[in-house]
């Protein structure tokens, strides 16, 4: 065992819990891997997150299957449910978890979603979170209204306008709107008027609800670039990143605390909240065995073809991944795959530097695409993982984790068994939750308690 | 003398008349929790209605600070309900007009994978130019047109219900693949007020197709339902013009009575013509009944002619519809509804319909 410092007042983790996914880093191959639609899946993992005292739950989105080749993408699991109807069927079968979704602001309006949050926050009892994410793409256009209408550069100010708008029919009804008093017989006064004309929304509604128990959901963003951390900065309560290592991940939280306090606020009105996977053993060498096996179950030989295609821009039907990579050059620009970002820059120095890394190594293309999508944080006996989280946290690197395990619906059971009950030792996570709402557990402040006669923006 | 083949509950919070909240009983404080709306669906299910509807729309519901206002989200409700309810089906009302054709694809039948298939959808249409202005994209309509454009809505929907088939989830270990694409379909709907490329994001559901009601008002809301609907609600003044609707449709019908019961007829008219001086100029959508257990026992004995059943709508939440639950419903002679032997009921199959084949699938359903 590890001698613990104990610090006496530690810096707290916060714990999401992501449903596994739409990607390849869910299993589907495992005896284990149940189903990513049915209703027993999602309160499976809900209850596993609530009895391990996690913040929240987390249900990401799509608004299109994916598609490579023109094709439907097939190999990686397909298909979800309505994110915003699973979360209010959660919170009948939790009471204290925060019930936490990505609604695109792009392919939805202001006054429905303003609404729609609202009502899960009313009926969860203040457990709300909305993660906004942005998009800008016709193909996912297609089955909207709208089309593929909003130009890159217009996706913030979109979400801008968007929470704008969302934030003033929150904050529509006055803090006592709601007077329910049969003996005056008042019901609710001060209602106020929404109204926004702008670039992308020219309304004018009348807030539908009273306020909420957390006044606004906790708001989510997830993008990285600098218009997506600036827009993050001034809206955010919570940043949903990727970036793996300690150091990135200390400079990241620096940049973006540093912009949320030129955007007037405090470094700690943000939480980073790394997405992070993990896999554990009971002595590290199981560990690394384990992980071993889920990557080359996570990446088969067809997902290896995929990945090499969206990079070499073509279709490599008939390639053998058990050999090396494809000899020739890759096309430079290639939409091949649809519904996602392509992830290299340019893909001929991509070519040549992953060539490079499987001679050295001697890896089969298989095995190179193995290594270089590997996204398996925390590695190690149980022991090992909390301490590492820990870290990370006590310096800094993040406020806590989203948790994504490979595994649906069970990928969670063992790290709420082992790792929790070791970051309690650690006097860095809760052993009870002592809040009702989500921002009481990521410790954030409720956004009327600093104006609370605040009134609708005319 | 008959019993009505189905019996519905409209849940609008303190109840359908704006003034009810102030009823000894109403619980006013807590019409936006949880809580309230779960002591409500505790009732229906033990009752074991067929279904419950919530009405939903954009407006703020009315100017008077004395009057109920103010409305949730009816699906999340109905999602929230989903999983403490067993029995009756939920049926929350989205509109047409403003919201995307692919979010209330997905959001119903997310409703039916979570309420093990007691999903359906009221389509509904939003008249006003409050509503209009609210969503800033297009200016009010005749209902002419609102009502094609919630056709168009449902024929996209039911397509995208069934752009998976059933068996498109292969995980076929040989070939690595998850998914037959080829059991997935685009929809590729052209309609006149927008296209929908699909497939659906989300799986085919429980019941495949799960159960569209259409409200009867007008001949243009006439249309949807002839074409569309699985069930019809028809709003009608008198038996007579309930009766001349149904006589023309080939699905069962329901007719909308506004209901408020007491122990006593003295006391319900009382009560209903307090409720009218407190929030005066509401006069009845649909046939009204102000009475007692026994005379709405007698009415629903003696549904008009072509009448399937009712959806009630108490003016008042809860007492009246624990009354209905108390000293009605037993009162009707229906059996308790099972479905069939060994399986979970579904709302289709209260209203004996059956899990329809796929439109996409080759040969059928398979």
């Amino acid at each position: 065992m590890t001698a613990r410092k104990r610090q006496v007042h530690p810096r707290q983790i916060h714990l999401g819990a992501h449903f596994p996914g739409v990607n390849n880093t869910t299993v589907w191959r495992d005896p284990r891997a149940g189903s990513q639609v049915d209703f027993s899946s999602f309160e499976h993992l809900a209850r596993t997150a609530e009895r391990g005292l996690m913040d929240f739950f987390f249900l990401a989105e799509g608004l299109r299957l994916r598609e490579q080749r023109g094709k439907i993408h097939d190999l990686d699991v397909v298909g979800r449910p309505d994110t915003l109807t699973v979360l209010n069927s959660l919170a009948s079968v939790t009471t204290h978890l925060g019930l936490a979704g990505t609604i695109n602001a792009t392919f939805n309006e202001a006054a429905e979603v303003a609404k729609q949050f609202a009502s899960l926050d009313h009926l969860s009892g203040g457990r709300a979170a909305w993660n906004v994410v942005t998009s800008s793409d016709a193909f996912t256009g297609e089955n909207f209204r709208r089309g593929g209408y909003l130009a890159y550069g217009d996706r913030y100010v979109r979400g801008g306008e968007l929470l704008d708008l969302a934030r003033s029919y929150w904050d529509s009804w006055a803090d006592d709107a709601l007077v329910a008093d049969p003996e005056t017989g008042v019901f609710a006064r001060d209602i106020g008027t929404v109204e926004h004309h702008g670039a992308q929304f020219d309304v004018r509604g009348t807030g539908f609800l009273p306020r909420s128990p957390q006044g606004h959901p906790v708001l989510f963003q997830a993008g990285d670039s600098d218009d997506g951390r600036e827009f993050g900065a001034t809206y955010a309560d919570a940043i949903f990143t990727m970036h793996g290592t300690l150091e990135a991940g200390q400079k990241f939280t620096a940049d973006l605390r540093s912009r949320a306090v030129r955007h007037g606020r405090s470094g700690d009105d943000l939480k980073i909240l790394p997405g992070a996977t993990f896999v554990l053993g009971d002595t590290p060498e199981e560990a690394r065995a384990n992980a071993r096996e889920i990557r080359f179950q996570q990446v088969g030989p067809e997902q290896a073809i995929a990945f090499l295609e969206q990079v070499w821009g073509r279709d490599l039907s008939g390639f053998d991944p058990s050999g090396p990579l494809p000899s020739d050059e890759p096309e430079v620009t290639s939409t091949i795959a649809q519904g996602r970002t392509r992830m290299t820059k340019d893909p001929r120095e991509t070519a040549r530097a992953w060539r490079e890394q499987a001679e050295a190594n001697g890896w089969s293309a298989r095995e190179l695409v193995v290594e270089v999508t590997g996204r398996q944080q925390f590695v190690g006996t149980p022991d090992q993982v909390a301490q590492e989280m820990d870290e990370y946290v006590q310096a800094d690197a993040c406020d806590g984790f989203i948790l994504v395990p490979h595994l649906t619906p069970a990928g969670l059971d063992e790290f709420v068994e082992k790792v929790v009950p070791l970051l309690q030792e650690r006097g860095s996570y809760r052993t009870e939750y002592t809040g009702a709402t989500l921002r009481e557990h990521l410790g954030l402040k409720h956004p009327h308690a600093a104006r609370p006669a605040v009134r609708a923006s005319a | 003398m008959s019993s009505p083949a189905f019996l519905g509950v409209e849940l609008d919070a303190a109840g359908r008349h704006p003034a009810a909240w102030r009823l000894p009983g109403a619980r006013p404080a807590e019409l936006f929790t949880a809580a309230h709306w779960r002591r409500l669906a505790a009732t229906v299910d033990a009752a074991d209605l067929d279904l419950l509807t919530v009405p939903d729309s954009f407006r703020l519901g009315s100017s008077n600070e004395r009057d109920q206002r103010g409305r949730l989200d009816a699906v999340a409700i109905a999602a929230n309900l989903a999983p403490l309810t067993r029995r009756t089906g939920l049926v929350p009302v989205v509109t047409t007009t403003h919201t995307e054709p692919f979010h209330t694809n997905k959001a119903i039948a997310t409703l039916d994978f979570t309420s093990l298939g007691r999903a359906g959808w009221q389509v509904e249409v939003s008249t006003t130019a409050e509503e209009a202005a609210t969503f800033g994209r297009k200016g009010t309509a005749a209902s002419q047109e609102l009502w094609r454009e919630a056709g168009e809505t449902v024929d996209v929907v039911r397509r995208l219900w069934d752009s998976w088939e059933d068996d498109a989830v292969i995980k076929d270990e040989a070939t690595g693949r998850f998914v037959d694409r080829d059991k997935l379909h685009y929809v590729d709907f052209e309609g006149t007020a927008f296209s929908v490329k699909g497939p659906s994001i989300t799986p085919r559901s429980p019941q495949g197709q799960p159960l569209v009601v259409v409200p009867v008002r007008d001949e243009p809301s006439f249309a949807v339902a002839a074409a569309h609907a699985d069930v019809v609600r028809v709003e009608a003044p008198d038996e007579l013009s309930a009766a001349g609707w149904a006589s023309r449709l080939d699905q069962p019908v329901l007719l909308d009575v506004e209901v408020l019961i007491r122990r006593t007829a003295t006391e319900a008219l009382e009560i209903a013509a307090h409720l009218d001086e407190l929030s005066p100029g509401h006069p009845p959508r649909t046939l009204r009944h102000l009475g007692t257990p026994d005379s709405l026992v007698a009415l629903l004995h003696d549904l008009p002619a072509g009448v399937d059943g009712v959806v009630l709508a108490p003016l008042d939440l809860p007492a009246t519809l624990d009354l209905i639950a108390s000293d009605v419903v037993p009162r009707l002679g229906r059996p308790p509804f099972t479905g069939p032997a060994s399986t979970a009921t579904t709302l289709r199959e209260r209203f004996g319909l059956t899990r329809p084949a796929n439109r996409y699938a080759v040969g059928g359903a398979r």
